[in-house]
C-alpha cells in the first residue's frame, strides 16, 4: 500500500471542505483531499444548486402553462408547456457537473491534491484512502480537516425505498409524481413540494410542528401559507407520519392528525424532508478519540478546533446551522489557522435564505427573538406591494414585505427578514448591514438603486424611524 | 431667610493671599458652625477654616489651587434669621466679586472623553459593535474590542478608534487583560494632577532656588565609628523620659559648634537687595517627610540645646508634622536645613538649597567599609558620607570645606561636641 503523508489532509469536498483545500494550497501548504462522491458535497450535487436549478425550471414551467391558459400582460402561447423530467433532470445535471468539474480545476490551480476515494481514519492524524479502482494510499497528515457534512434523516417507519424517497432522489425524479406527499414543512419540503406542485403534481404536506418553518415567525412564513392555500397545498399541521402501507398497489401514509385520529393518504411518492444529521458514520471517527456535541455533532471551539490538537472540524458535522456558507467560511477561516494566522469563527450572525415561493431571507433577530433577550426593539416593515420594482416583476400580489429589527435607544439593527418574490438577493446587504454594525440610519443614509427591491430595505428603515416615502408613516 | 457671605479669613501676619486646597463642602451642603469646611494653604502651612454660621452654602467661589486674596466673598451661606449685622450682605449690592484670579496658570482642563452618548451605553458584555475587518485586525493584534472606545454611531469601532487604542498602548493592556498568565503585565495609565498646595508651593520653591542660586556641592566622608560606639552607649544607658538619640542631635550639635567659623553658612541672602543677614543663633531646620508632604520643622536655638534636647525637640516637631499640627512658627524661620536620606541608602545627594538659606547639610546612610588604619592595616569602619551645598555667591569653596571639615572633626572626635 502506498504511503503519503502531508501537512493538511481534508476529508470531504463539499461547500466546507473544497474551499479550505483552495485556501490552504493558496498559502503554500501541502493538501490534499478526499472525496468519493463527487467534489462539490451536497451542496452542488445533491442540494443548494440541484434544487435551485430545479425550482427555477418549475418556476418557468408555471409561468408558461399560465400564458397558455390566459394572455396575461398580453402574451399567450397556443399550447400548454410540456414537460420532460427526465430532459430538466439532465440539465440539472448538466449544472452540477459543470461546477463540480470547476471546483475540481481550482482546487488543482491552487496547488492542492484532490484524491478521489473513501477514507477511514485508523488514528486521529491517519487514514486509508479507498481509491474507486481499489487502490489504497495511507495518508498521514499533520493537520485533518473533518468536513464529512451532513446526510438526510431516514425515520425508521418510512425507510427510502422506490416511493418512500429523500431530497437527494426527489431531484433526480424520472416522472413527474402525480401525487406527492411531503413529511416535513421545514425548509427543504417546502422548497422541493412548492417546486412539483409548481410543476403540476397534487402535493400534501403533513408536519408534525404547529406552523411551516418553524425557525420563522408567523408574520414571515404568512405570504408562503397564502400561496400554498391559493395553489392548493394541503398542509396538515400537528399531524405525525406513523407508517406506509400498499393498498390495491397504491401506496398509502398512515398519519395521525392534530386530534390523534388515524388518518392515510395516497401518494405516488412520499418525500421525507425531517432534517438532516451530521455523517458521522464509516470513516472512522471512533479511532480518532474526538469529543462529541450532544452525540450529534463533532465538538469544536470557535477555531473549529476539536478536542484532538491538530484536528479541526468544520461545517455540518459540526452542528447547525447547517448551511454551506457558514462550512465555507469555517474552511478558510481553517486553512489559514493551520497557515499560522490568528482566525475566529465570530459572525454576529449568518444569513438563511428559504426558496420557498415567495422566497424567505433572514439575518440576525426576529422581534421575538430580540425582546426574549431583553432588547427593547422597534421594528419597520415595508410592504414590496409598494415597490414599482416588486409591481413591474408580477408580484405585487404576494405579500412580500420587508421587515428591520432595531434596538430602541441606539438604532442598531437587530435583525432583518424579508419575504417576497427574489428576495434572496438581498441577503447579501442584509448580511453586510448586520456585520457592520449598522443602524437604521446608515440604511436610511444610503441611497438604494431605484429601480430595485433593495429600495424596500431602505424604506422598512425609514418606516421603523418614523417617516418612511413610499408608505404612510405608521402611527406613533 | 438671609444669606451670609463668608469671606476668606485672615490667616497669619502679613498673609494677602491663600490658595484654596480643598473644599470640604460643596453647594446645596447644610453647615453648621464651626464645621471644617474649607483647607487653604499659606506659606508652609495648611490652615483649616472652620464655617462661622449655621446654615446651607448656595454658592463656592474658587476651586483648588485658586489663590484667593484674604477678604474676597467665598462661601455663600442661606441662613435663617438675621446674620451678623457686619456679616450681612446690602440688600442692593450685585453679584459679588470675581476672586482674584490664581497667581499661576491654571492647568489645563482635561480634555473631555468624548462627546456625551446621546444613548444609553451598552452594559458590560455585549458584543462590541465593529466591521468584520475590524474585527480581524483587532483579533490579531491580540486586542480584545470590549476595551476600545468607539467613537462611532451608537458606540461603533472605527479602524481610527482602534489606531488610537494601539498608539496609545492600548494593545498591551488588552494582551494583559486577555488571561495571560504573566505577573509582568504593562502599566499604561496616565494619572493627571494639578499640582496644588504644598506640592505647589515646594515646586515654586525649589525652581526659585535652584534657577537663581549658583551652588557648590561638596561631599566628604565621615568615619563615625567612635560616633555610632557613643550613640549606641547613650541609648543604652538613657533614662526613659529622655528621646533615643538618632544621628541628627549629633549632627546639630556638630554644626552649632562649627558655624560661628563660618557664619556666611548660617544666614539669608537677599539677592537682590544684596543683602547677606548672619544669625548668630543656629535654627536648624530638618526636613521631614510626612503624609502631607515635605515639611521642614525647626530647631529653634539648638545653640543653646544638650544633646538630649535636641533629640527630644527632634522628635516632638516631627510628630508634629506628621500629624499636620505643626504650627507656623515651628516650620518657618530656619537658619540652615539637614536633609536626611541615609536611612533609606544613597551615597551622594545634591540638595537644594532651602532659599534664602545658604547652606544644606545632607545626610547620606552609614555603612561598614575597609580602611586602612595608622598602622596600614585594613579595618571595618563604619563610614557616612556629608553631601552639602552652598550659596557659592555668598559661601566659597574654600569656607564650604573648612565649615564641613570642622564638622567632620567634631563627629569624628565626638567628644570635642561636649567640651
Amino acid at each position: 500500500m502506498q504511503t503519503r503523508s502531508c501537512q493538511v489532509l481534508i476529508v470531504g469536498g463539499g461547500p466546507g471542505g473544497y474551499p479550505a483545500a483552495i485556501r490552504a494550497g493558496q498559502l503554500g501548504l501541502d493538501t490534499i483531499i478526499v472525496d468519493k462522491h463527487g467534489l462539490g458535497g451536497t451542496c452542488l450535487n445533491r442540494g443548494c444548486i440541484p434544487s435551485k436549478a430545479m425550482i427555477h425550471a418549475a418556476t418557468k414551467y408555471e409561468d408558461m402553462a399560465k400564458h397558455a391558459d390566459s394572455d396575461v400582460l398580453g402574451i399567450s402561447l397556443a399550447e400548454a408547456p410540456k414537460l420532460d423530467m427526465g430532459k430538466l433532470v439532465g440539465w440539472k445535471d448538466g449544472i452540477v457537473s459543470k461546477l463540480t468539474g470547476g471546483v475540481g480545476q481550482l482546487i488543482k490551480a491552487a496547488g492542492a491534491e484532490h484524491i478521489a476515494g473513501w477514507a477511514e481514519f485508523s488514528n486521529a492524524k491517519t487514514c486509508v484512502v479507498t481509491q474507486e479502482d481499489g487502490e489504497k494510499v495511507e495518508i498521514t497528515a499533520e493537520n485533518v480537516i473533518l468536513a464529512t457534512g451532513s446526510v438526510e434523516v431516514e425515520l425508521p417507519f418510512l425507510p427510502f425505498g422506490e416511493t418512500v424517497i429523500g431530497s437527494t432522489d426527489a431531484l433526480d425524479l424520472s416522472e413527474l409524481p402525480e401525487k406527492l406527499v411531503v413529511v416535513g414543512a421545514g425548509y427543504i419540503g417546502l422548497e422541493l413540494g412548492i417546486a412539483f406542485r409548481k410543476l403540476g403534481s397534487e402535493v400534501t404536506f403533513i408536519e408534525a410542528s404547529e406552523g411551516i418553518l418553524p425557525l420563522y415567525d408567523k408574520e414571515i412564513t404568512r405570504p408562503i401559507t397564502m400561496w400554498l392555500k391559493k395553489h392548493k397545498v394541503d398542509v396538515n399541521l400537528s399531524c405525525k407520519a406513523k407508517g406506509v402501507t400498499e393498498k390495491n398497489g397504491k401506496t398509502i401514509l398512515e398519519y395521525e392528525d392534530a386530534k390523534g385520529a388515524a388518518q392515510s393518504i395516497e401518494a405516488d411518492k412520499i418525500l421525507v424532508a425531517v432534517g438532516r444529521k451530521a455523517c458521522l458514520d464509516g470513516w472512522g471517527l471512533d479511532k480518532m478519540g474526538l469529543d462529541l456535541d450532544g452525540g450529534k455533532f463533532i465538538k469544536v471551539d470557535n477555531q473549529c478546533r476539536t478536542g484532538m490538537r491538530g484536528v479541526f472540524a468544520i461545517g455540518d458535522v459540526v452542528g447547525e446551522p447547517l448551511l454551506a456558507h457558514k462550512a465555507t467560511a469555517q474552511g478558510e477561516m481553517v486553512a489559514e489557522i493551520i497557515a499560522g494566522h490568528r482566525r475566529v469563527h465570530d459572525p454576529v450572525s449568518i444569513a438563511a435564505v428559504c426558496f420557498t415561493e415567495p422566497e424567505v431571507v433572514g439575518v440576525g433577530l426576529t422581534p421575538d427573538e430580540a425582546k426574549a433577550k431583553g432588547e427593547e426593539i422597534i421594528t419597520g416593515k415595508f410592504p414590496l406591494a409598494a415597490s414599482g420594482r416588486y409591481l413591474s416583476m408580477e408580484a405585487g400580489t404576494d405579500g412580500g414585505f420587508v421587515r428591520v429589527t432595531a434596538r430602541k435607544d441606539d438604532h442598531v439593527i437587530l435583525g432583518i427578514h424579508a419575504v417576497g418574490t427574489h428576495v434572496s438577493e438581498l441577503s447579501g446587504e442584509f448580511a453586510l448591514a448586520v456585520e457592520m454594525g449598522a443602524r437604521l440610519d446608515d440604511i436610511a443614509g444610503t441611497i438604494h438603486v431605484h429601480p430595485t427591491l433593495t429600495e424596500g430595505f431602505a424604506e422598512a428603515a425609514l418606516t421603523a424611524l418614523g417617516h418612511p416615502i413610499h408608505i404612510s408613516a405608521p402611527k406613533k | 431667610m438671609s444669606e451670609y457671605r463668608y469671606k476668606m479669613p485672615d490667616v497669619g501676619e502679613g498673609i494677602v493671599e491663600a490658595e484654596i486646597v480643598e473644599w470640604h463642602v460643596k453647594e446645596g451642603d447644610s453647615v453648621a458652625e464651626d464645621q471644617h469646611v474649607l483647607d487653604v494653604m499659606t506659606d508652609k502651612a495648611t490652615v483649616e477654616i472652620p464655617c462661622a454660621v449655621n446654615g446651607k452654602v448656595t454658592k463656592l467661589v474658587g476651586a483648588p489651587g485658586d489663590v484667593i486674596a484674604v477678604g474676597t466673598e467665598i462661601m455663600f451661606i442661606a441662613v435663617d434669621g438675621a446674620v451678623p449685622a457686619e456679616d450681612e450682605a446690602p440688600a442692593d449690592e450685585a453679584k459679588p466679586a470675581e476672586p482674584a484670579k490664581p497667581a499661576a496658570p491654571k492647568a489645563a482642563e482635561p480634555v473631555a472623553a468624548a462627546e456625551a452618548p446621546s444613548i444609553a451605553s451598552r452594559s458590560g458584555g455585549e458584543r462590541p459593535l465593529a466591521s468584520p475587518a475590524v474585527r480581524k485586525r483587532a483579533l490579531e493584534a491580540d486586542i480584545d474590542l470590549a476595551n476600545v472606545p468607539g467613537t462611532g454611531p451608537a458606540g461603533r469601532i472605527t479602524h481610527d478608534d482602534l489606531d488610537d487604542f494601539i498608539k496609545s498602548g492600548g494593545r498591551l493592556v488588552a494582551r494583559s487583560g486577555s488571561g495571560s498568565s504573566s505577573v509582568r503585565a504593562p502599566r499604561t495609565g496616565v494619572t493627571e494632577e494639578k499640582v496644588i498646595g504644598l506640592r505647589r508651593r515646594i515646586s515654586d520653591n525649589m525652581s526659585h532656588a535652584q534657577r537663581t542660586i549658583p551652588d557648590i556641592a561638596y561631599v566628604e566622608e565621615i568615619d563615625v565609628t567612635a560616633l555610632e560606639e557613643l550613640r549606641a552607649h547613650l541609648n543604652a544607658t538613657k533614662s526613659d523620659d529622655q528621646a533615643k538619640l538618632t544621628f541628627i542631635p549629633f549632627l546639630v550639635m556638630a554644626l552649632t559648634k562649627a558655624l560661628p567659623k563660618t557664619p556666611q553658612a548660617n544666614a539669608h541672602f537677599d539677592g537682590e537687595a544684596m543683602l547677606l543677614t548672619k544669625y548668630d543663633a543656629v535654627h536648624c531646620g530638618v526636613a521631614a517627610a510626612t503624609p502631607n508632604g515635605l515639611m521642614v520643622p525647626v530647631i529653634k536655638h539648638a545653640e543653646s540645646l544638650d544633646i538630649w534636647q535636641i533629640a527630644a525637640e527632634l522628635r516632638r516637631l516631627a510628630g508634629a508634622a506628621k500629624d499636620g499640627k505643626a504650627t507656623k512658627d515651628e516650620l518657618t524661620g530656619s537658619t540652615i536645613t539637614i536633609t536626611s536620606l541615609g536611612a533609606i541608602g544613597g551615597l551622594v545627594t545634591t540638595p537644594i538649597l532651602n532659599a534664602p538659606e545658604t547652606a544644606i547639610i545632607g545626610v547620606n546612610k552609614m555603612q561598614t567599609l575597609p580602611r586602612y588604619n595608622a598602622e596600614g592595616v585594613v579595618v571595618p569602619r563604619k563610614l557616612m558620607n556629608l553631601s552639602s551645598c552652598f550659596d557659592h555667591r555668598i559661601v566659597d569653596g574654600y569656607e564650604a570645606a573648612m565649615l564641613i571639615q570642622a564638622v567632620k572633626g567634631y563627629l569624628e572626635n565626638p567628644a570635642t561636641l561636649f567640651m
